[in-house]
């Protein structure tokens, strides 16, 4: 992974000294709460309802054993024990005391850590394949173009005030990790006739209020000139993008208005000024960042491992686990470990500091010395040989790490939701343990197969509700939390926004709608037809007369 | 006396920024606001010690012909949050070539210094009754607050890996 040199680590040095200044001056009451709050927020410093919220930056979700553990340390000192992983890769402290964030900065950039424009109305962390560098469909490693492209956006003189927050993903793989369809930019990395490395660039896409699918701009633009392209849209954005509307800055909008064609032009005016400056990347400069992304030393192994074969043979429940949270590895005799934080009863994302001390335990001695987080909010050791997969699971299990549910309707996306957030309309996580608890047995689960059932406390939709296939949106009527369902959206390579199946349910009923949401694609799928896939063949209306079945008996003798 | 921070020192300012509806032109240095010197541009054609200042949502490219007639050109935040102005700068500078006084006016604090000079604003004028003048000379050190940015800008327009040689790679 990349580590940090000199010039790297006296920016975030340097950034805990400003931000330590700026607190300084706000508790003096030199800068007001107007004036601090782009600041704090540019911090990833939210102030929540029990207390504030810090998002510290997981780079594309890649980290070493040492950053878990600085994690781990942090979350006993300064907060109560535990984290939450985010959809977009990173790490929250839910419960850390404002005067502290400081310190807990301090100690971050001891370990090439920080919270850099983890929100606010700038360009985001970046978020990748977590994936990415072994699996088996990856054409181009998206990591050091994404480290590239994070080094040129953490504190971009010209787009630290846009007119709305900006998210940028990049994904170098056949199927689509990342995302990409989602976001303000959305980056595929592609190579062209020649063979030549460039960017597919995808713009405008977005969920939240408006939820859009982004749109080409750009079939390829050459490795050389992609920042001077993504400073041409931002320019573009960050000069007309409406300030007037909040819900209507996104550069989604920006671009509905005006089409994709006069968008595109534009875009491409303002880059005949800058392309080919300086900020033409380097093959110097690649090929540095791109040291940092070498295999491993993998071991020379046999494709599969004799004891492991045994080994799902003998042990049922080992067997379950590996068939859904082992991924096949690009090398010979490695694959990856997904490490669940969707257990139920525990929120789905979060993982305390004494788990978080055993992951990074088990990185050093199985996956050398790395851990990966996803945007499905679990962990993943990317680099485990397969004769060690008997000796993960076992410790996994141990720490209850180890729910063998990735991909399966308990593998949730959820944000923290009306628990903890301050823009939520109605709780998310109590919603999810509740389906949790509904569908614990594990061979239904099994038999139901893969589905992602995605839960947005509130419209802002950090759930990712309208692109899970089904997807549970909080709101509120009349000062009651009600849920919105939405079914046959996705995320990926055909990503797509699920349709609203009719109103919405109080959140005792939310277990029993899913319940028979899952009874009509039993009853109607193919053969091996997944979920999502069943959805589209069908549409809504088979799971709307089923979920609402009662509603018109009810009504009808009401009118009756 | 007004204070402007010019090339990073605390300096006495006796320009007057006319406000966007002023009709007539003073006497002494004024900076006006596009819409006038659009309008009067006859009149202003000969005059020294004139500059024109533009709101978030006016186009350099207008002003554009005529930069090297004005000593001043200013740009208007309403709202520190608003960052149209960074845009504006930059294009002044690199695609207009505007070698002049190039200055933040309106709601101009001293966390946005840094980005601010490094969009090519070499005159920052916060509000006058927003800081002290103690406040104000403790400000200059937001100026500095990173000493080798990644990016290529106005002020430094080669990125760090063109600037320096980056080694680090592990072996």
């Amino acid at each position: 992974m990349y580590r940090y040199d000199a010039f790297d680590q006296r920016i975030v040095d340097e950034r805990v000294a400003q931000f330590s200044d700026q607190t300084n001056r706000y508790l003096a009451g030199e800068l007001n709460e107007d004036e601090y709050r782009p600041l704090r927020l540019q911090n990833g410093l939210y102030i929540q309802k029990q207390a504030p919220m810090l998002r510290v930056a997981v780079p594309y979700g890649l980290m070493s054993a040492d950053q878990l553990r600085r994690i781990a340390r942090l979350a006993r000192d300064y907060d109560k024990g535990y984290v939450h992983f985010s959809t977009r890769q990173n790490i929250q402290f839910n419960w850390p005391a404002l005067e502290n964030v400081p310190k807990i900065l301090a100690e971050l950039a001891e370990v090439e850590m920080h919270a850099i424009q983890t929100s606010g109305n700038c360009i985001r962390n970046f978020t990748s394949d977590p994936y990415a560098g072994v699996a088996g469909d990856e054409a181009i490693d998206p990591r050091p173009w994404a480290e590239i492209l994070r080094q040129w956006a953490t504190f971009h003189p010209e787009f630290a005030y846009l007119p709305r927050k900006f998210k940028m993903a990049v994904n170098g793989a056949a199927e689509d990790r990342a995302v990409i369809l989602c976001h303000d930019i959305g980056l595929d990395l592609v190579r062209n006739e020649a063979g030549e490395t460039g960017f597919r660039v995808l713009v405008g896409g977005g969920l939240g209020r408006t939820p859009i699918i982004g749109k080409e701009i750009s079939a390829f633009v050459p490795w050389q000139d992609i920042i001077t392209y993504c400073e041409a849209i931002l320019r573009v954005y960050n000069r007309f993008g409406r300030r007037d509307n909040m819900y209507k800055a996104r550069i989604k909008i920006l671009v509905q208005s005006l089409g994709i064609e006069a968008f595109r032009e534009q875009v491409e005016a303002e880059w005949a000024h800058s392309r080919g400056g300086p900020s033409t990347l380097t093959e110097a400069e690649v090929a540095r960042v791109s040291g940092h992304f070498v295999d491993p030393s993998y071991a020379a192994l046999p494709a599969e491992d004799a004891g492991h074969r045994q080994a799902l043979a003998d042990n049922k429940a080992f067997a379950a686990w590996a068939k859904r949270n082992v991924r096949a590895h690009k090398q010979p005799g490695y694959a990856s470990v997904v490490l669940s934080l969707k257990k139920t009863g525990v929120a789905p994302g979060d993982i305390s500091s004494d788990q978080l001390d055993l992951v990074a335990d088990w990185a050093d001695r199985f996956s050398f010395g790395e851990v990966r987080s996803t945007h499905e909010q679990n962990l993943v050791l990317a680099d485990v040989r397969q004769s060690d997969l008997f000796a993960v699971w076992q410790a996994a299990r141990d720490a209850g790490l180890a729910t063998p549910n990735i991909g399966l309707l308990t593998d949730m996306i959820c944000c923290p939701g009306g628990d903890f957030c301050n823009l939520a309309n109605a709780k998310s996580i109590p919603v999810a343990e509740a389906i949790q608890q509904r569908f614990d047995d594990l061979d239904y689960l099994h038999d139901i197969g893969d589905i992602e059932i995605n839960i947005s406390g509130c419209m802002n939709a950090c759930g990712h509700h309208h692109v899970g296939h089904i997807g549970i949106l909080g709101v509120d009527k009349n000062g009651q939390e009600w849920y919105q369902v939405t079914i046959g959206g996705a995320q990926g390579n055909t990503a797509s926004l699920g349709k609203v199946i009719g109103p919405s349910f109080a959140r005792a009923e939310m277990p029993d709608v899913i319940a028979r949401i899952i009874e009509i694609y039993i009853e109607e799928r193919h053969a091996d037809e997944r979920f999502i896939d069943t959805a589209r063949r069908i549409g809504i209306e088979p799971f709307k007369t089923r979920v609402y079945a009662d509603r018109e008996v009810k009504k009808k003798v009401v009118n009756g | 006396m007004a204070k402007l921070i010019k090339n990073g020192k605390v300096v006495d300012d006796n320009w007057q920024v006319l406000p966007a509806d002023a009709t007539e032109v003073p006497a002494g240095p004024v900076i006006v606001p596009l819409a006038l010197w659009k309008s009067a541009a006859a009149e202003l054609a000969d005059r020294g010690e004139l500059g024109v200042w533009l709101a978030p949502d006016e186009d350099p490219a207008e002003i554009a012909p005529a930069l090297s007639g004005l000593d001043v050109v200013a740009v208007a935040f309403p709202k520190f949050a608003d960052g149209r102005g960074y845009s504006t700068a930059a294009l002044l500078r690199t695609r207009y070539g505007y070698q002049g006084e190039l200055r933040a006016i309106g709601d101009v604090l001293r966390d946005q210094f840094f980005y601010l000079t490094r969009c090519g604003f070499d005159a920052l004028q916060p509000q006058e009754a927003r800081y002290t003048s103690e406040q104000l000379e403790a400000a200059l050190a937001s100026l500095g607050d990173f000493s080798e940015p990644y990016q290529g800008a106005v002020d430094r327009a080669e990125p760090v890996w063109r600037r320096h040689a980056r080694g680090g790679v592990p072996a």
